[in-house]
């Protein structure tokens, strides 16, 4: 492909996406000629540069499209819906061809006559005048009376408009934007810039000018009121409205010339009617481009950008390696030429991350046409109000959220903005808009998009979460309806099929979090029911060169990135106060938190020197704990040492090592030492995935059987020690927080109204609670009984595996203790305390005509302990003589050996037999055919059910419904002894 | 070169042709690396160890700004490699763009062999061996393997994994 081509491929694509936003805002403000005049130069400049580089389909689609362009532009056709979309279509098409064209070097075959025959009805489809030629606004200026400059008053006249127009942009760019004796000099060099422009003296003409305000910092913002400003002052002096959009036009240096050039050209072109070779012309361009020699941009190629950046981090790391030599030495005569460099190399690390910034507006460019063709589509009526579109930012991460801003720009769109008819309703206005703001905050990038829609209900969150399984209704009782509405982000929310008019909301949201995640980004959701929803991203500027502490452990040392530190504690081995071992997980009592804590050493699989394992305080006297935060998670690192905190170059690692998620990078230090970036990430998964580990092989005894995973929901808090407890949650009914002032003492209980009715509350001792302070309160709800049980603090709901690794032992209230969430906890056994509080909590299913005359023997067959420990109490407090059979062959062989049953209670899942085929083994028996089997399951549904009932159990329960269990019990009972009766 | 201006010389030019290796020793065998593969020789570097990686890998040491991975041919051969890292010389090669330094006990002169006398490694090598062999010269005194820098890498998960 030649460098013409490229060169026009690469300018093309560029004011394409420029072209689709200002279409888009040429339908909002169908008035403005600087804007009119904008696209329709660009449109021009494409039909003419294709013409002259022999492209005669995109020629002739451009040349359509100016035709419609030129009649708007010159007020004989009214910009509408239709004229819009229209011009849209072209430039879709145009989009196509250049794409195309780009790829193979050549413009592909086609026929674009039916969308040229359709942007010729529209161009002719008003009154039109005789000539369907656009006119060039240097052609038209002839035509009328004096030059442009004589009909734009003069000196005088351009003067005025210049000082009107300067003190119209001081007041609209605010304070700050520039000071008034600034102000002025801009006034004067702007009305000589429009002399010399127009009167061709010499000096800086005004498109110079405009040069010289972006080379001083002026961003394109700036640059576009300052237009604005300048017209509307031109026009406040009865100026004609194309006379203005001439004047105004000549700020843009570029496209007015190069316009009368390749006008030029396509005419000489067409005289000769020959095809001329495109070769002759060239020196013609390039004169021309080298003419505006002195523009303020220059294309680089983005590969000659990277390598720049990594010779500047290369250097970087020489610097700080000189620099650790240089402190070592007192009196060096390097010390000047040292300090010069680092200077040096200092500015030009930032130079060169300058060049790597992009606005976050690049991002943003197809977002506007976006939601003009969804409202559309929708049939909704929606503004897109994009604020700091020049907030800049890497564009390594600016490519990472092009994807997910689009997608939640369009969900807003989609599912957030109601229709026109739906707001009015609402006592809306018709139009909806969505807002993207960007902004700095302290080395971070907010972006914020935002719309006044219909809000994501919690309520229904909520029903999605309950569907679809990711948490249960007691825990969502217990969260805050900003806990909630972060459950969007979740896998599973998007994955269910659409049930309500919100589940698709929450489409691919999950990848949305993951790819700002990867960038070290944060997301968060807020919606209001009624107001509309926003999400909050927060990124950091760059990638490339990070901070990072650097930490030591076992004698190696790793960078640990800065931003995921929360802060470093020290902790004295002898005294190691606050340091806990639950089971062999370290634990930390951090103020008022319990602080998961994980060994770097561990996790890396570095040799412990001498200690045999790190609860054996014979290592060096003091550690360290790096709080560190992934998302939500905080947990705590152990580290031998801590040093100072560097800037590092992240260099990825090698391939052969990429599958090792505890690092995200490598570098090199000050001392030209090599080491690793460690990944919190990584680290993280590590921490939760610790427990797990351990609890597969603490299983490992049922080797071969498949491992069953009966995660429990655990409600996890803090009462009386301060140690954490949890109970299963859907054990508990609901959570309240309450003043316990207002509990009142009836007898020796203290008791709280609720809910029109009397609940006793004791505390985690089975005490009446004390009537002071505000707690939480676990209500346990039976009917019309009710507990509270006071507690100091909620902690957590966990999802866990439950395996009791510790009886209770003599403490009343404990069943045992397991680990959750890598942290030791008691579970609490909340049978102890109903009975506690009220005697008789189980004993009325049992207190039936036939219950207490014989003692009923239940053989009860489950592998988990902690079940176990639940159940049998309960069924002992409940009259039924227990016997235990850990698995399936047990219970088969306690049957051969005689044992009599009136009830088998059996869990399903098992390792080893599972309980369909323990029942079917025991009801080919004979003797037990008769005996009522009740299944136990975590999940009962009606297909398991079913199967149950088919393998021969006689009723399917619940686990974790103690209750139904005992119901299911008495009514086989009651089966059983109308059944006796009947024979 | 001059083979071809030469009709007559061509079979003689074509019985000398030549390859140049860097010899290499590792545990006492020389190894042969064609020349044009190595970027550099570096004496005994500092390495950082790289926890969780394989045991082939003994690390990453710093060449000039650039992080090379460092290959420990003794592992890689399935020999005896205590405190070998520490004083081990590095022969740094290029594999998809990636740099990686071979250690090795030690590295030997440049050798001209002609591409003729190459043979193929004896089947009753180990296979550890025959796996990173191309061929095998007789020297007057010894043996030389040569070294095929891809395969010698390629096991340790250089490759990019298709189908994990």
């Amino acid at each position: 492909m030649d460098d013409l081509l490229k060169d026009f491929l690469a300018e093309t694509c560029e004011s394409l996406d420029v072209l689709d936003s200002e279409i888009v805002e040429l339908e909002q403000r169908p008035g403005d000629p600087a804007l009119l005049g904008s696209i329709f130069r660009v449109m021009h400049t494409i039909k003419g540069t294709c013409g002259f580089l022999g492209l005669p389909r995109l020629e002739s689609v451009a040349h359509a499209a100016e035709d419609v362009l030129g009649r708007v532009r010159d007020g004989e056709l009214a910009v509408s819906h239709g004229v819009i979309s229209q011009v849209l279509a072209a430039l879709d098409r145009i989009k196509e061809l250049v794409g195309l064209l780009g790829e193979t070097g050549s413009e592909p075959a086609g026929d674009d006559t039916e969308i040229i025959a359709a942007l010729r009805q529209i161009a002719s489809g008003e009154p039109a005048p005789s000539h369907s030629e656009p006119e060039d606004i240097t052609e038209r200026k002839a035509e009328k009376s004096g030059t442009l400059f004589e009909r734009a008053g003069g000196a005088s006249g351009i003067d005025a408009a210049c000082e009107l127009a300067c003190s119209g942009f001081l007041a609209k760019a605010g304070e700050g934007a520039m000071r008034e004796p600034e102000m002025l000099k801009l006034q004067f060099a702007l009305a000589k810039g429009f002399e010399v422009a127009l009167e061709k003296t010499p000096g800086m003409d005004i498109a110079d000018v405009v040069g010289c305000l972006i080379e001083n910092g002026w961003t394109s913002d700036d640059v576009m009121l300052l237009e604005s400003e300048i017209a509307a002052a031109f026009r406040s002096l009865s100026i004609e409205e194309d006379d203005i959009a001439g004047l105004v036009s000549l700020l843009h240096r570029k496209q007015p010339a190069a316009k009368a050039d390749v006008k030029k050209e396509t005419q000489e072109k067409e005289d000769t009617k020959k095809l001329q070779p495109a070769r002759e012309t060239p020196p013609a361009a390039s004169e021309r481009h080298e003419a505006q020699g002195q523009t303020q941009t220059l294309r680089v190629n983005i590969n000659v950008l990277e390598d720049l950046m990594t010779l500047v981090s290369e250097l970087v790391l020489t610097r700080n390696q000189l620099l650790q030599i240089m402190r070592s030495h007192d009196e060096t005569p390097f010390a000047a030429p040292l300090q010069r460099l680092n200077q040096v190399t200092t500015e030009l690390q930032e130079s060169v991350m300058m060049t790597r910034m992009q606005p976050i507006g690049n991002a943003w460019g197809k977002l506007p046409r976006l939601v003009r063709d969804l409202s559309q589509e929708l049939g909704k009526k929606i503004d897109l109000v994009m604020t700091g579109a020049d907030t800049e930012l890497d564009r390594q991460i600016l490519e990472s959220i092009r994807d997910p801003l689009t997608h939640m720009v369009r969900n807003s769109a989609d599912h957030g903005i109601e229709t026109a008819g739906e707001r009015l309703a609402a006592g809306k206005s018709e139009h909806g808009t969505i807002e993207l703001t960007a902004r700095h905050e302290g080395g971070h990038i907010v972006v914020v998009v935002s719309d006044d829609g219909r809000g994501l209900p919690t309520a229904r969150i909520r029903e999605k979460v309950i569907a679809n399984g990711l948490a249960t209704e007691a825990q969502l009782e217990g969260m805050s309806e900003q806990q909630i509405q972060q459950f969007i982000f979740r896998p599973g929310f998007s994955t269910a099929a659409a049930v309500t008019s919100v589940s698709g909301r929450g489409v691919g949201m999950d990848v949305v979090r993951n790819n700002i995640e990867k960038i070290g980004g944060i997301i968060e959701f807020q919606s209001t029911e009624g107001a509309g929803s926003r999400f909050i991203i927060k990124i950091p500027l760059t990638l490339a060169i990070v901070s990072a502490l650097i930490v030591e452990c076992e004698g190696e040392r790793f960078a640990l990135p800065q931003n995921s530190v929360v802060e470093l504690v020290r902790i004295n081995r002898e005294a190691s106060k606050g340091l806990e071992k639950i089971n062999g997980r370290p634990v930390y009592r951090l103020r008022d938190r319990l602080l998961p804590l994980v060994s770097l050493g561990e996790i890396l699989g570095l040799p412990d020197k001498e200690k045999t394992s790190p609860e054996d305080n014979e290592g060096p006297e003091s550690m360290y704990v790096v709080v560190s935060q992934v998302g939500a998670f905080v947990f705590g690192i152990i580290v031998d040492k801590v040093f100072d905190t560097e800037e590092i170059v992240v260099k990825p690692v090698s391939r052969c090592m990429r599958h090792i998620s505890c690092f995200s990078g490598t570098t090199i230090l000050g001392d030209g030492r090599v080491i690793m970036i460690l990944d919190p990430n990584g680290l993280a998964s590590a921490v939760s995935a610790a427990p797990h580990a351990e609890a597969s092989a603490l299983g490992g005894q049922h080797e071969g059987g498949a491992r069953r995973n009966e995660a429990v929901s655990m409600l996890v808090f803090e009462a009386r020690d301060g140690s954490p407890k949890a109970v299963p949650l859907s054990l508990v009914a609901r959570l309240e927080e309450t003043d316990l002032a207002v509990a009142e003492k009836a007898g020796s209980r203290t008791v709280l109204q609720y809910r029109g009715g009397l609940m006793p509350l004791i505390d985690l001792e089975g005490k009446p609670a004390d009537r002071q302070g505000r707690h939480p309160i676990l209500v346990f709800v039976d009917g019309q009984r009710m507990l509270g049980l006071v507690v100091d603090r909620v902690v957590d709901i966990v999802e866990a595996p439950l395996d009791l690794h510790l009886a209770g032992g003599s403490r009343p209230g404990i069943l045992g203790s397991a680990i959750i969430a890598g942290q030791a906890t008691d579970i609490i056994d909340t049978v102890h305390y109903l009975r506690q509080s009220d005697a008789d909590w189980f004993e009325v299913e049992t207190e039936s005509p036939f219950g207490a005359e014989r003692e009923r023997q239940v053989l009860l067959v489950e592998d988990s302990a902690f079940f176990r420990n639940l159940l049998i109490p309960m069924l002992t407090i409940a009259g039924y003589s227990v016997t235990v059979a850990e698995h399936a062959e047990a219970a088969i062989s306690l049957c051969e050996d005689g044992g009599k049953f009136d009830f088998i209670v059996s869990d399903i899942e098992m390792p080893g037999l599972s309980g369909f085929e323990l029942v079917r083994k025991l009801r080919a028996d004979e003797r037990l055919a008769d005996v009522p089997i009740v299944a136990l399951s975590s999940h009962a549904n009606t297909k398991d059910i079913e199967r149950g009932m088919e393998a021969g159990f006689t009723d399917y329960v619940t686990k974790l419904d103690p209750k139904a269990l005992l119901n299911a019990l008495s009514r086989t009972s009651v089966n059983e002894i109308r059944k006796e009766i009947a024979a | 070169m001059s083979a071809t201006l030469q009709p007559t010389g061509f079979g003689r030019a074509g019985e000398t042709a030549m390859e140049d290796y860097v010899t290499m020793i590792v545990a006492g065998q020389t190894f042969g690396i064609p020349v044009l593969n190595v970027r550099d020789v570096l004496s005994p570097q500092i390495i950082t160890r790289i926890p969780l990686a394989q045991a082939e890998i003994a690390g990453s040491l710093n060449l000039r700004g650039r992080i090379v991975t460092a290959i420990n041919m003794r592992t890689r051969l399935g020999l005896p490699a205590d405190g070998f890292v520490e004083r081990a010389m590095a022969v740094v090669v290029e594999h998809d763009d990636e740099p990686f330094s071979l250690l090795v006990d030690e590295v030997g002169e440049v050798l001209s062999l002609p591409t003729r006398q190459k043979e193929s490694v004896p089947a009753t090598l180990d296979a550890r061996w025959r796996e990173v062999s191309q061929g095998i010269y007789r020297l007057e005194d010894r043996l030389l393997l040569v070294l095929s820098v891809t395969s010698v890498l390629g096991a340790i998960g250089v490759e990019p994994v298709h189908g994990m």
